[in-house]
């Protein structure tokens, strides 16, 4: 539909405090009554400057600074780095790590999948599932606190190995919640995913086409949504991902066009799906073994450069470190998805409503600790 | 307000006050036992809204204050609202601005006065009573939109426009399935819309026809639409709007619009109750079984079940967006209401 | 196609332009001339053997000496990667923009002038990302001194 903006403009600024702007992040629309026009997106507010702090900390010390750049999904950033470190220093890890770094990565992924999918539903209006899906995710949440200490910031992931072992007793508890959370999910679809005011609120609405979606580097879920089946942990598995069995849900516009916000939603809760699959297989494959077997006593890289990405809840998830053969990284940039996903947001949203805007962003799944960094 | 009336003559030396105190003093007695009775039932039902949505989403809810069940928990909430500051915001409309709540109430306030709870509860019974409900209950929308206007704040003006467009777009199709039982009753009078109903569950009007069944189904809809319940509660939709026309209200006025909303709510369900449901009257007919139970309870205890179904809606459905709610009233609810006036129309004459 | 077919293949059609390569690192690589950077660019991203449409990240080192501008490529369709490296100097180091081959290298480019001020010719929006836009110096450079307050607040 061809909309006239040359009627009045007025700019409305959406945050940096806003509830549904998924933290700091200041939207500028410039509305024609409901209609938005124009929205700008300005970043920065939670501007830490991880990377130049990290330049300044040793190798082991800059976990927890990744643990902060996406709170929730922390493992997932921990497990990138540490598998980039490792790379680079050429450090093999054995099948009980391997698992239970996947085991955990999983979990993460359900945890971080479950904030999406419940503020998602807040930001269409639907209170209810954001405190079922974190009802929840307070189990996960749990298991880390149990195995890390933690509940939210974990250290867990080292170079070479773990914090610990998991409790014994752990991987039972994790099955019998694998089994009580499937039919959950189907829950959830009922109440939320396959409402019709849902449906009608966001299929066909914010369509990110395959082409642009590449274009602007639209990574994990927001990409698969799109309808481009791509996954790192099938392209280049990492932990041996290429033994696990499991599907990559892509959005099939059963609603509508494909790549709308309803098509981005819905692969994550496919996925969660998926992730389930694949923590049951890797409870089954744990062998006994010492967690911090190949953890290095002293780690010193030699100098040299490496990529690594993996699959986090959000995207693939970049790390390129330089090492110019000392105890602490020469510079460590990070590709962070949200970043990447941000910034096709203007051209999504334009011609858009303001629940529109809302709902896109939701579907876009945001943290803005990694955005900013 | 007669038997009120006839109470305050029972105070001594009622007589010797002058003619114009003592006609007032039974307005301002009835309206002071009103507004006790409506504080009550939403102190109520703001409990009951934050148990229902607490059960539905798998918590327990208030459970300390005052002991059981957290009863007390609304009460201490609205005692700490009015404690709480009340802030004017710098660049506002003042006397817009402080004005705005207590208009905002008084719509919903006024139009209990014709609400027949119970054969003889009412304050008064206007022969217009329906209309005059119809009438009043719109003037919150002023209210909402002198609250919007007035803050300053361009999310509450946003609210205040949507508010203003979807009220006086869903009173149409609201009044429209008015028209329906004042086809069959022939009388604006909400008493003797209640008395057509006597005789038991199938003199209700929602069981009379499936014309009226479907007028019912068409009011309570568009009541939720007026009243800014979700799915239509988008003039103050928390993740667009931050809190719509009230964003900038805190304390008293903030609680003024709370209180109004809920009375909205009891406004809406008491009148779906009084057209469908047959008002005070019991199910069972008064041959089988006299009506033991008073009328008022009667009453409420129907206007809460229908509290309840907004509840439940509320915390199960997404929100509506503004074109999509447009949409619902134009094109779906009031082509169907105007169909049924026509075909309660015909049914009356048969 | 392998990181040394790539780097043949790339010094094959750009002879003088490609410096230095090495497809045997780590993570494999080529440095590019900077006044070629959107030719090569748009090679990779367009021939039919490369088709590198997906711009992984783009970011800068400071080495002391200069400042690297680095871009990992990928190719969904081939499933190869590659990295290509600009040697630019410390002084008023500027470079043209990809924007045109990658919609996302919009905001890379804006975050590698924030951090290490290296311009981009032809951005259509070349402004601060993160820090706000009067902050002063590119925090990402070795030589960076964190200022003591920012308008009148201790940093």
């Amino acid at each position: 539909m061809e909309v006239d903006y040359s009627g009045d403009i007025m700019t409305l600024n959406m945050g940096p405090q806003h509830p549904s702007t998924h933290g700091v992040l200041r939207l500028e629309l410039k509305t024609d009554g409901e209609i938005v026009a124009d929205a700008v997106p300005h970043i920065g507010y939670l501007h830490r400057c991880f990377e130049k702090h990290v330049e300044n900390v040793d190798y082991a010390g800059v976990v927890p600074f990744t643990d902060r750049m996406d709170y929730c999904a922390a493992m997932n950033m921990e497990l990138g780095y540490v598998l980039t470190v490792e790379k680079l220093m050429g450090i093999e890890v054995n099948n009980r790590v391997r698992c239970l770094r996947i085991i955990m990565a999983e979990l993460s992924r359900i945890a971080s999948h479950l904030i999406a999918a419940g503020t998602y539903g807040n930001d269409i209006g639907s209170f209810t599932p954001f405190l079922w899906c974190f009802r929840d995710r307070e189990t996960i949440l749990d298991f880390f606190e149990e195995t890390s200490g933690a509940r939210l910031l974990y250290n867990y992931n080292w170079i070479g190995g773990l914090m610990h072992d998991i409790k014994p007793g752990l991987e039972e508890k994790i099955i019998e919640f694998i089994d009580y959370f499937e039919p959950e999910v189907d829950n959830l679809n009922r109440l939320l995913s396959d409402n019709f005011i849902f449906i009608k609120r966001t299929a066909g609405v914010g369509i990110l086409s395959p082409e642009q979606a590449v274009s602007y580097g639209v990574t994990g879920p927001n990409l698969r949504g799109s309808g481009v089946k791509f996954d790192v942990r099938r392209e280049e598995p990492y932990l041996g991902y290429e033994d696990y069995e499991f599907d990559i849900p892509v959005g099939l516009g059963e609603h509508g066009p494909v790549g709308s916000c309803w098509d981005r939603y819905m692969v994550r809760i496919r996925e969660v799906k998926e992730s389930c699959k694949i923590v049951r297989q890797a409870v089954a494959r744990l062998t006994p073994g010492d967690v911090r077997e190949a953890v290095p006593k002293r780690i010193k890289p030699p100098a040299g450069e490496v990529y690594m990405r993996t699959e986090c809840p959000r995207g693939e998830l970049g790390y390129l470190l330089v090492s110019d053969g000392s105890l602490k990284p020469y510079r460590l940039k990070v590709k962070s998805p949200c970043f990447t996903v941000m910034s096709a947001f203007r051209e999504v949203s334009r011609g858009a409503m303001i629940a529109d805007v809302v709902s896109i962003l939701g579907s876009f799944d945001i943290v803005l600790g990694e955005i900013d960094r | 307000m007669e038997s009120v009336a006839q109470l305050l003559e029972k105070i001594p030396k009622y007589d010797a006050l002058p003619e114009t105190i003592s006609a007032l003093m039974p307005i301002l007695a009835s309206s002071v036992i009103l507004f006790a009775m409506l504080a009550l039932a939403v102190l109520f039902m703001v409990w009951l809204e934050r148990k229902v949505s607490a059960h539905i989403q798998d918590r327990l809810g208030p459970m300390v204050v005052g002991g059981w069940h957290g009863w007390a928990q609304t009460i201490a909430d609205a005692l700490k609202l009015l404690l709480k500051e009340d802030i004017v915001p710098a660049s506002v409309d003042r006397v817009l601005f402080k004005m705005a709540p207590f208009i905002v109430f008084l719509g919903a306030f006024a139009a209990y006065v014709v609400l027949p709870f119970g054969s003889s509860s009412f304050v008064t019974d206007l022969n217009i009573g329906i209309l005059y409900i119809v009438a009043v209950s719109s003037l919150s929308v002023i209210g909402i939109i002198m609250a919007g206007w007035s803050s300053n704040n361009k999310y509450s003006l946003y609210g205040s426009m949507r508010a203003a467009a979807q009220i006086v777009s869903y009173e149409i199709p609201a009044a429209v399935a008015i028209m329906t039982v004042v086809l069959f009753t022939g009388s604006l009078s909400m008493v003797d819309i209640v008395r057509a109903q006597t005789g038991g569950i199938q003199n209700w009007f929602l069981f009379r026809n499936p014309f009226l069944f479907l007028a019912f189904v068409v009011y309570f809809i568009a009541s939720l639409a007026e009243v800014n319940r979700t799915p239509f509660d988008l003039p103050e939709a928390e993740s667009e709007l931050v809190a719509g026309y009230h964003t900038e209200y805190s304390g008293m006025r903030f609680a003024f619009f709370f209180l109004a909303e809920y009375a909205n709510m009891f406004l809406v369900a008491s009148v779906a109750t009084t057209l469908f449901l047959g008002g005070w009257t019991q199910a069972v007919p008064a041959s089988i079984m006299p009506q033991i139970v008073p009328g008022p309870v009667v009453f409420f205890v129907k206007a809460l079940i229908l509290i309840f179904i907004q509840m439940w809606m509320r915390w199960s459905l997404p929100r509506l967006r503004v074109d999509q709610l447009m949409y619902i009233n134009w094109k779906v609810l009031l082509p169907v209401s105007f169909a049924l006036v026509l075909g309660a129309g015909w049914m009356a004459t048969l | 196609m392998n990181p040394q077919e790539i780097a043949a293949l790339l010094s094959e059609k750009f002879g003088q332009r490609i410096p230095e390569s090495d497809a045997d690192a780590l993570n494999p690589w080529s440095a590019v001339d900077p006044s070629s950077i959107l030719d090569v660019c748009r090679f990779m991203r367009s021939d039919g053997r490369l088709e590198m449409d997906h711009l992984e990240l783009l970011g800068g080192v400071d080495y002391k000496d200069r400042i690297e501008v680095v871009y990992v490529v990928y190719s969904m369709k081939h499933h190869h990667r590659y990295t290509l490296k600009c040697r630019l100097p410390r002084e008023e180091p500027h470079l043209s923009t990809v924007e045109s081959v990658w919609k996302v290298a919009n905001w890379h480019e804006r975050e590698t002038y924030d951090m290490f001020g290296v311009l981009f010719d032809g951005h259509s929006d070349m402004r601060r990302i993160l820090c706000p836009d009067d902050w002063e110096g590119y925090p990402l450079r070795k030589d960076y001194k964190t200022p003591d307050s920012y308008r009148g607040m201790p940093v």
